[in-house]
Formats: C-alpha cells, sequence, structure tokens
C-alpha cells in the first residue's frame, strides 16, 4: 500500500511543497491584511460619498469609484505584469513572496472596497438617522453604528477576498511569485508531474475550505439580527 | 416651547421644487402632548424631522425655548439633539448591541458621562420601561413592544425636554400601543417632557394628546385642543379621520338620517354631564319624544365625553334645546 502509493507521487517532494504551502499562508495573509488596511477606508468613503448618503460628494465618488473599477476590470493575470515595474520601486524585487505581495494588494483591495461598500449599504438607514437624532458626528457614526451593524456582511466580505487571494496567489507563480501555484506551474504544469499538480491542487481546496468555514464561522457569531 | 415661523420645507426633484410642506406656523407648548395627524405624504414625516433638523427646512424659523436652532452651528446642532430624543416606527435599534448598549449609545456618543453614570442611568431607565430582565439580550431576541420601549429607554438617555414619536406604534398591535402610549403619558406628566407625535390613527391622538395639527397635503389644515378638534371638527381631511376613528360610514349615516322623522340634533357632552342622566328629564318637561339615531360614549385623554345623534318629534322643541344647553351639552341641529 505505502509502495504503491510512493510510485504514485513519486515526484512529489513534501518539504517543497511544506514550503511552498506556507509561501501561499504568507502571501495571502499579507495581501489579505493589506487589503484590509487599504480597501476598508475607500469602502466607507465610497459610501459616504454616494448618492443620497451622508456625505453625498457626486465628484469625489465618481473620482474613486473609477479607479476601483479600473484596477478591477484589469485582469489579474495582466496586473500582474502591469505592476512589475511599481513593484520593483517599491520593495526592490518583482519576484518571490514579497514581489506578488504588490500586485495581489492592487488586486485585492478595490475588490474588498467594493464588497465593504456593499455592505455598508445594507445597513438600515433608519439606525444612520437614529444615530444622527441622537447629536452622533459623521466620524461617531461611522464607527459607533456603521461598521459595528455591517459587521457580519464585512466579514463575509474578507472570506470572500481571502479566497479571490488564494487564486490570484496562485497565478502569481506565472511571473515567479512562488508558493503552491508557482509549484504548480513548474512542476505540474511545465515537466508534466501530474501527481505535484493533484497535491497542489488539493492543498488549495483544503485551503479555501477552511477560510470559507472560518469566515462562516464569524459571520454568525457576529450576526445578532 | 416650540415655535414654527413661516417654516416651509421643498425637495428638488429632477430641478423643479416640490413642496413638502407649506409655509407653516405652529407653536407647540413646553409639557404638553402634540399630536399630528395625517394620511401617509400630508407631510407630517418631514414636520417631526423639521424639530431636530434631520430635514434642514428652506425657509423660515424654528425657536426652540427662544433660540433659531436653523443658525447652530454643527456642534451647537448635535448638543440640541441630545435635549430631544426620537422614537421610530420601525424601532431603528442597533442590531449588534444588547439592549443595555442600545441605551447607553446616546450617552456614550455625548462623551461627557461617566461609566458610572450611563450605568446607573440604563439600570434607571430599564425599570422605568419595565425591561430589568432583558438588560442583556440582543434586539432581535425581543417583541415589537419590547423594541420600542428599548426605543424610548434610548431616546431619554440624556434627559431630554422634548419627545419626538415618529408613528411610535404603527408597527405594533393594538394592545401593545395601548401600553406604549401609557408609558408615553407616564413619562410626559412624571418628567414634564414635551411629546410631539405623528400618527395617522385618530385614535392615538384621543389617548394621550393634549392639542393636535391636522395635515393635509403639506399644510396644517386645523389645529386646537383635541377635544375640539375631536368634536367639532371643521375640515374635511380631520372630519374624515374622525369618522374613520369612529368606524362611521359617513354615506350611510346620511341614509339612516334622511329616513329618519322630525328634527335631527346631535348632542355633545362632555366631562361630568356625560354621566347625568339629563336626556329623560328634557324628554319629561318639554314632553319631546326621541329616538337615538347613533350614539358614542368614551374618553378623550382623561376626560369622558358622549355624543348622541338624535331625532326628536313632537312636544316643545325650543324648551328641550334650552335645557339640553343650560346643561353644558353642545347641540348642533344636523336637519
Amino acid at each position: 500500500m505505502e509502495a504503491m502509493l510512493g510510485d504514485l507521487l513519486s515526484n512529489v517532494d513534501w518539504l517543497e511543497i511544506g514550503w511552498a504551502s506556507w509561501d501561499t499562508l504568507v502571501m495571502v495573509g499579507l495581501s489579505l491584511l493589506f487589503s484590509i488596511l487599504i480597501g476598508l477606508p475607500i469602502g466607507v468613503v465610497l459610501f459616504l460619498t454616494g448618492k443620497r448618503q451622508l456625505l453625498d460628494q457626486p465628484a469625489a465618488y465618481a473620482m474613486l469609484s473609477f479607479v476601483v473599477n479600473v484596477l478591477r476590470s484589469v485582469p489579474f493575470i495582466i496586473l500582474l505584469i502591469v505592476m512589475i515595474p511599481f513593484t520593483v520601486m517599491m520593495i526592490g524585487t518583482s519576484l518571490g513572496v514579497a514581489g506578488a505581495i504588490p500586485p495581489l494588494v492592487a488586486g485585492g483591495a478595490p475588490f474588498f472596497a467594493r464588497l465593504v461598500e456593499t455592505s455598508l449599504r445594507e445597513v438600515d438607514r433608519g439606525i444612520i438617522e437614529a444615530t444622527q437624532a441622537m447629536g452622533a458626528s459623521v466620524k461617531q457614526i461611522i464607527f459607533g453604528a456603521l461598521l459595528p451593524e455591517a459587521m457580519p456582511g464585512i466579514i463575509a466580505g474578507i472570506t470572500v477576498t481571502a479566497i479571490t487571494l488564494v487564486s490570484y496567489a496562485a497565478m502569481s507563480g506565472v511571473i515567479g511569485g512562488g508558493g503552491l501555484g508557482d509549484l504548480a506551474i513548474r512542476f505540474g504544469y511545465q515537466r508534466f508531474q501530474t501527481d505535484v499538480m493533484v497535491i497542489t491542487v488539493a492543498l488549495l481546496v483544503i485551503f479555501v475550505q477552511v477560510l470559507q468555514m472560518a469566515g462562516d464561522r464569524l459571520v454568525l457569531y457576529f450576526s445578532r439580527k | 416651547m416650540i415655535v414654527f415661523d413661516q417654516v416651509q420645507k421643498s425637495y428638488q426633484v429632477d430641478g423643479r421644487a416640490i413642496p413638502a410642506l407649506h409655509p407653516t406656523d405652529m407653536t407647540i407648548e413646553n409639557g404638553e402632548v402634540f399630536g399630528i395627524v395625517g394620511h401617509s405624504g400630508a407631510g407630517k414625516s418631514t414636520l417631526v424631522r423639521l424639530i431636530n433638523l434631520l430635514e434642514p427646512p428652506t425657509g423660515g424659523r424654528i425657536l426652540v425655548d427662544n433660540e433659531d436652532i436653523t443658525r447652530y452651528s454643527a456642534a451647537e446642532l448635535r448638543a440640541f439633539r441630545r435635549k430631544a430624543g426620537m422614537i421610530f416606527q420601525h424601532f431603528n435599534l442597533l442590531s449588534s448591541k444588547t439592549v443595555t448598549g442600545n441605551i447607553a449609545f446616546p450617552m456614550i456618543l455625548a462623551g461627557i458621562y461617566s461609566k458610572t453614570e450611563i450605568r446607573d442611568r440604563v439600570k434607571e431607565l430599564l425599570a422605568l420601561v419595565g425591561l430589568s430582565d432583558h438588560a442583556t439580550k440582543y434586539p432581535s431576541q425581543l417583541s415589537g413592544g419590547q423594541k420600542q420601549r428599548v426605543g424610548i429607554a434610548r431616546a431619554l438617555a440624556c434627559r431630554p425636554t422634548i419627545l419626538l414619536c415618529d408613528e411610535a406604534t404603527s408597527a405594533l398591535d393594538p394592545q401593545t400601543t395601548q401600553s406604549v402610549l401609557k408609558l408615553l403619558g407616564d413619562i410626559n406628566r412624571e418628567l414634564g417632557l414635551t411629546i410631539v407625535l405623528i400618527t395617522h390613527e385618530m385614535d392615538v391622538v384621543r389617548r394621550i394628546c393634549d392639542r393636535v395639527a391636522v395635515m393635509d397635503a403639506g399644510r396644517v389644515v386645523e389645529i386646537g385642543p383635541v377635544s375640539d378638534v375631536f368634536l367639532h371638527p371643521k375640515h374635511p381631511t380631520t372630519r374624515d379621520f374622525v369618522f374613520e376613528s369612529e368606524n362611521v360610514d359617513s354615506q350611510a349615516m346620511q341614509k339612516d338620517l334622511q329616513s329618519a322623522d322630525g328634527r335631527i340634533l346631535r348632542l355633545t357632552f362632555k366631562g361630568e354631564a356625560t354621566y347625568k342622566p339629563l336626556l329623560g328629564r328634557v324628554a319629561r318637561e318639554s314632553g319631546v319624544d326621541f329616538s337615538i339615531l347613533a350614539g358614542r360614549i368614551d374618553h378623550i385623554k382623561d376626560t369622558p365625553y358622549g355624543q348622541l345623534t338624535l331625532s326628536l318629534v313632537g312636544g316643545d322643541l325650543a324648551t328641550a334645546m334650552n335645557a339640553l344647553e343650560a346643561a353644558d351639552v353642545h347641540v348642533e341641529v344636523l336637519r
């Protein structure tokens, strides 16, 4: 039995797989963190400047919305390539785990910003009105009412973004980004090592499953409706 | 005292100004329960939101205790809003906060209360609205009536002098409505709060209001003490509301009146006169015969009243009418 498995997975170097998995975790983790840090405020500003919302600034909304749309409409594989000069400028290399993070954030942050905007719009207008009627400032409305009320939606958005980043991170193997995707391309695809391909894909599937389950749990925990 | 001085509001729709409230003068006294009734779209929602400037007026002045609130700076307005609590038809509680968290919220926003002050005040308010056992629950675990009680407690947290009620009982069943109205009445009496209440139910006005304004198509068409407006409605809209609340089909009533004999009178009794055995005596003394076509005995706030529609036949009609009027009964000749 063991011998058979060994034969089947003859090309699989488990140490390599282990490192690649770690790299994927780091890439997804860090790019998710930066996507949230950048996307959340953008999402809040998009919401506030939107039509008939608290600040209602059509010009600001249109501008920000355009930037977000542009970043979101560029296919990620192209974004990876376009970003190379910026990445080199920012962190000195476009290769490896570090080199993959800027394009991942460029893809993830606008995506997450839209999800934040949507979940803020789901908050009952009456709650905003009630908070205003209590004499809250705009800042207090955002941090005291809007964000706590939208929390389940925002967490669901983080889950979706994380999963998107897993697939983006795998794609970054194309430009030498490292991680499971890189392994799948170099060994599974270019060297026809199907067993490596199967293992990396299986690991990615497990990774996504775990993320989704954890996200769902958190959403449930924060939902009081 | 809340004074509207030529206050008006219009909305810009496709570049045109659509009036929601025509220039309006109105005074709401301190400590009274002031009702505003109207059909949906009559402008009552706008009117109540003008009082705490959730809707800024497009013209006129709004004076609260002699200060023009439309000239307030943003900070002054926020301070003013703390002194004007508001409750809503759909409660608008924060689903992410517990009952305690919701009641404490306006105090935390105010930023001038210590933790102990907040804790003590929340406890006091929970007792006031009868929800002491539900302090740690989330709004989704409460019934509609309980949610509105949380809303009331929250509105009272910063010790306001004005309480604005936006259709506060419209989403509640009749029994719960009664208990919430009773609570509002108690609050008005015990805390001396001015309550401005909008509703489309005349019954709500009758239960707790001192004065009422009737709105129609962005105008206040009738305003006065509830008993006057209720018993002697002048504007057609007011009449509709009164009939509606008394379940009177006005067309059927007209028909009934046509088939009755003799003179038709509507008698209105108020207060003490309601309980006096008057009709029998008047009939004996004047020799008129009467039959009752319609009647109702009820309360306006705490005052009992009765209204009877009679047809009178034979006898000395003038004596009868004089006797009735002498007994403090308002007599209206319908035919």
